[in-house]
């Protein structure tokens, strides 16, 4: 058996595989050979060792797994003939890795081999080391490589080199042993040295900042030598390339030019010369001259080099830009992102020339243009540029369509210096692209439209006149019916109208044609018909006229298989069946949404965590946000909330506070779900608006998304059926209460406000005297399970007659079965005080067990005259 | 570190040579294999040789039925990456006469054998074809 042929079975098995037909048969072969090769290790046959191993690589290389062979590589290496061990070598480079236990079992084999008489087998062991070594190994084996790194042998003298970049790079200590054979072997003539010797200096300047110092002193002669003599060398058919000789080395040397001229005015001085000449010199018909230019142009940007040598380097690149080989352009593009930061007017002068290379029909080309052009924006010319980019977005490939429209948005976004515009070309990427525009970019749309009430009928007109040609664009649909929904009546009355608009008749019934299709139509997702359905039921009360219809539309969807579509649809249908004259209060405008919050929370978050926003949501509903606030946090109360207990002006029918309940039960009905668990996060205006907009979002996954609809409808439906009861008992009770006259005693019973299984509180008052509406209510915790609380807060709310003031709380922690209490204390103003009674709700939010709990109440049964 | 592998594959999409320097574990190459050769074997003559993928830059370019594929760091000069492919055509075609699959395949093993000689590290070590061929033509003749 001869070693040196892999023998015919190595043959017999590429041929079985190659006339596999499919990917199972393969398997079977590879299986079947897998099997023997492991009988054969089992049995430590030696004679087949070395063709085994071969077959083994051969496996790897179609994706199988090999490792049951790496101790034979092992047994090949230690083996004494070079045949075994080369392939031995070749194994353990291919089929172990560095991480590998196995691999420490080599160390010493390698050992020997480093030490070994043959050259070959030395240089079989600098590869293996340089290609695979650990830190540990290179530790152990440094000392000889330092050895083999003096030998005269160039081909030993070669690998050694670059045998020390991996062992540097492992053990970046080990660097200054290294600086003295590196820099004496930029002396020798033999080109595989100097490639290695310049490599190793490259990686010894990266390692240590000393290494660079010294190299700097030592080695910018030395390299400014080695680059004249060759690219001055005479033919040299070895190493000749389309008449150059070595481009490699040519590259090499720039590239360790450019480490140790950065940031030296000495060295790079030094360099100037034969850098020009090289720039000059250099022929650029063929790819070797190119890349050796391609690679001077970026030394030259990346040292301190003259003006002269820049305008130099700049017009070689614009020459690239130019070139009709799409390679060339690429690597102009490349190089010319580096130079905006060197020479931003010089690359700006290009800028036609890279908008047309945005245009062109090879990716990668498009890719690196993109890049630049985004970089080349400014103040000035981004008008313009927006302009072609969203001229090009219309043409352009449907895989490009996602880039280009995340760049344009992020340059209307950063450089929007007025709304208008800003607004005109969002609308115009939603009308084109709007299927890539990302929720993020939407979402701070609609808040800027809400933030500028002299835009918004202007936006909600722009936005139907769209809609009416790209339907299909599901962002586009989104915000139309969002903006329908909320400023539906300026687009029927045209308020607002610009100078430059066109006058337009839309009907109320056309708006509602528009969100009907929208709802209707086959390409909307879900969280698209849910914002239907919301913008239905507000039109239906700006638009008396068209309630019926809406009604019919909404009611289509009482058995849609969508639980959220069918929810709303039955919820809304009630409000404008049942609910007329709460109707109007209740789908009002929305406040406007807080811009900064939002773009705080924007920038904070990334995509991910914008589309993961629903998890969170349940806690940071909207009124319930500021809630959030720890104990002791002086604030009023959000808006929301007042209004939910507003019983003051005995003009608004007793229904309003319903109506309310039932705007928090839409807007964040979910608030009140047991399963809020996660910290509040950002404003509450913007959270209102992620809670319409996410629900149901795309981008969320469905095992997500599907509890957390059915958690927030459980929490609805149930607040659905007592929210009602609840508030009249609430107003049951006022008549009694106020019919009790301003009593000016100044003792007053202490009460229990609350009391659940778990949970018990009690309010004492006192009142100051001269102050008659002012009371201090010292509350007191009870905790009647068996469980202790923590992270224990108290919240609570009052209608807008009252102000509260709460003080921080004794403790977070409740024990157990009453051993203990909290209190806290809350001062409260009544400015109605003997005309109405206070009134108060409250939420108690605490862990136990691990787990969040929330109690709530109200309480009613406050001593008369407070 | 420059090259982070070298990669043949015939115009079938199949791996017919696989080196890389630095580790991946066996399912991360076949994704990665996977996703090049469709992104690469795509594209047209017309079209320049460089394409994005993940952190890595492929340089690539077809010989006959042979596609050979090189992923580079992302600063590394593209165009002595292609230098690099031809040398090492060049040299495969010095050895075997007009290398085609069936000698990469055949001879694996060899092939190999040059790459290790040109390449160390993911560094270009020798571009000289005569030094490159020594020790396998010393090996051929002692067998």
């Amino acid at each position: 058996m001869n070693p040196f042929s892999s023998g015919t079975r190595l043959r017999d098995m590429i041929r079985a595989i190659r006339a596999c037909k499919t990917a199972a048969e393969e398997r079977a072969v590879v299986r079947k050979e897998c099997a023997a090769i492991r009988a054969a290790i089992s049995e430590n046959d030696q004679d087949y060792r070395h063709r085994n191993l071969a077959k083994l690589m051969f496996i790897h290389m179609l994706g199988y797994p090999t490792h049951f062979g790496q101790m034979e590589c092992l047994k090949l290496i230690a083996s004494a003939g070079f045949p075994e061990k080369r392939i031995g070598y070749l194994g353990l480079m291919l089929l172990l890795d560095e991480r590998q236990e196995v691999l420490m079992l080599v160390t010493n084999s390698l050992k020997q081999d480093l030490n070994h008489s043959n050259q070959y087998i030395v240089g079989l062991a600098l590869c293996a080391l340089g290609n695979i070594c650990s830190a540990e190994m290179a530790r152990d084996l440094a000392p000889e490589v330092e050895r083999l790194l003096q030998i005269r042998d160039p081909n030993i003298k070669k690998k050694a080199a670059l045998c020390s970049i991996r062992i540097i790079r492992k053990v970046p200590d080990l660097a200054e042993n290294f600086m003295g054979p590196a820099s004496s072997s930029l002396k020798e003539k033999h080109h595989g040295v100097l490639i290695a010797g310049v490599q190793l200096c490259t990686d010894l300047c990266k390692a240590s900042t000393d290494a660079l110092e010294y190299l700097r002193k030592n080695c910018t002669e030395g390299l400014v030598r080695i680059l004249r003599d060759v690219s001055n060398s005479p033919y040299a058919p070895e190493y000749d390339v389309a008449g150059i000789t070595d481009p490699f080395l040519h590259i090499r040397v720039l590239r360790l030019m450019r480490m140790l001229g950065q940031g030296d005015a000495d060295s790079s001085e030094y360099m100037n010369d034969i850098l020009a000449q090289v720039a000059t010199k250099t022929e650029s018909n063929k790819n070797a001259g190119n890349a050796i230019l391609y690679e001077c142009v970026e030394t030259i940007m990346g040292i301190e080099a003259s003006s002269g040598l820049r305008v130099l380097a700049i017009n070689i690149l614009g020459r690239f830009l130019s070139n009709r080989d799409n390679n060339i352009r690429y690597v102009a593009l490349h190089m010319l992102m580096k130079a905006v930061t060197v020479d931003f007017q010089a690359v700006q002068r290009h800028r036609t020339t890279i908008l047309e290379c945005v245009k062109d029909s090879d990716a990668s080309i498009r890719k690196r243009a993109l890049e630049l052009v985004f970089l080349l924006v400014n103040d000035t010319n981004v008008k313009s540029l927006t302009k072609e980019l969203i001229d090009y977005l219309e043409v352009s490939d449907q895989e490009f369509k996602g880039d280009l429209t995340a760049k344009i948005c992020s340059i209307v976004e950063k450089f929007s210096q007025e709304k208008l515009w800003y607004i005109d070309q969002m609308f115009k990427v939603l009308s084109l692209a709007g299927n890539y525009v990302k929720d993020d970019v939407w979402h701070a749309l609609i808040v800027m439209i809400s933030n500028a009430p002299d835009l918004q009928g202007y936006s909600v007109r722009s936005l139907y006149k769209a809609f009416q040609t790209s339907n299909e664009q599901e962002t586009l649909v989104r915000v139309t019916v969002w903006c329908i929904g909320e400023y539906g009546e300026m687009l029927v009355n045209n308020v607002g109208v610009l100078e430059m608009e066109e006058p337009m008749t839309v009907t109320e019934s056309d708006a509602v044609d528009a969100v009907e299709v929208a709802l209707k139509c086959n390409s909307s997702d879900i969280t698209t018909r849910a914002m239907s359905l919301v913008a239905l039921l507000k039109l239906s009360s700006r638009f008396p006229p068209t309630s019926e219809r809406i009604r019919e539309i909404v009611m289509q969807h009482k058995g849609n298989v969508e639980l959220e579509l069918q929810q709303r649809s039955i919820e809304f249908n009630s409000i404008i069946q049942r609910h007329r004259n709460i109707k109007s209060s209740l789908v009002e405008r929305m406040p406007v949404l807080d811009e900064s919050a939002f773009i705080g929370k924007r920038v904070g978050s990334s995509q991910a965590t914008l589309s993961a926003d629903k998890s969170s949501r349940p806690t940071s509903g909207s009124p319930g946000a500021s809630l959030k606030l720890p104990n002791g946090v002086a604030k009023p109360p959000p808006a929301p909330l007042v209004d939910l207990l507003d019983l003051s002006s005995d003009d608004v029918p007793a229904s309003t506070s319903s109506t309310t309940d039932f705007l928090h039960d839409l807007l964040g009905g979910d608030l009140m779900s047991p399963s809020s668990s996660a910290p509040s996060g950002g404003g509450a205006g913007t959270d209102i608006l992620m809670d319409l907009l996410s629900i149901g979002s795309p981008s969320a996954p469905t095992d997500v998304s599907v509890p957390n609809i059915i958690s927030s409808n459980q929490g609805n439906a149930g607040e659905l059926e007592t929210a009602p009861a609840s508030v009249m008992d609430f107003l049951d009770g006022l008549p009694s209460n106020s019919s009790l006259p301003g009593d000016k005693d100044p003792i007053y019973p202490s009460i229990t406000a609350f009391e659940s299984s778990t949970l018990k509180i009690s309010f004492s008052f006192t009142k100051q005297p001269g102050k008659p509406q002012d009371t201090v209510i010292q509350a007191t915790f009870t905790n009647l399970s068996s469980n202790t609380y923590t992270d224990f807060i108290f919240q609570a709310a009052v209608p807008k007659f009252i102000q509260l003031h709460l003080d921080p709380a004794s403790s977070s922690t409740l024990p157990a079965s009453g051993n203990g209490t909290i209190m806290q204390t809350l001062s409260v103003t009544n400015s109605q005080q003997g005309q109405k009674p206070l009134a108060m709700r409250i939420r108690m939010v605490y862990r136990v067990n691990n787990e969040d709990k929330t109690e709530q109440g109200q309480i009613n049964n406050f001593p008369p005259g407070l | 570190m420059g090259i982070r592998f070298v990669l043949l594959v015939n115009k079938q999409g199949q791996t017919r040579l696989a080196q890389y320097y630095e580790y991946l574990t066996l399912e991360e190459r076949r994704a990665l294999e996977g996703e090049i050769v469709r992104k690469c074997l795509a594209r047209t003559e017309q079209q320049c040789s460089f394409v994005e993928h993940r952190n890595y830059k492929i340089v690539y370019r077809r010989y006959a039925s042979l596609f050979f594929l090189v992923g580079v760091d992302n600063d590394e000069n593209e165009l002595a990456i292609l230098e690099f492919i031809h040398l090492l055509v060049e040299t495969m075609d010095r050895h075997f006469g007009n290398v085609c699959e069936l000698d990469i395949m055949f001879h694996l093993e060899k092939a190999h054998f040059m790459l290790e000689e040109m390449v160390m590290n993911g560094c270009v070590i020798e571009t000289n074809k005569t030094i490159i061929l020594t020790p396998i033509h010393l090996m051929d003749r002692a067998s």
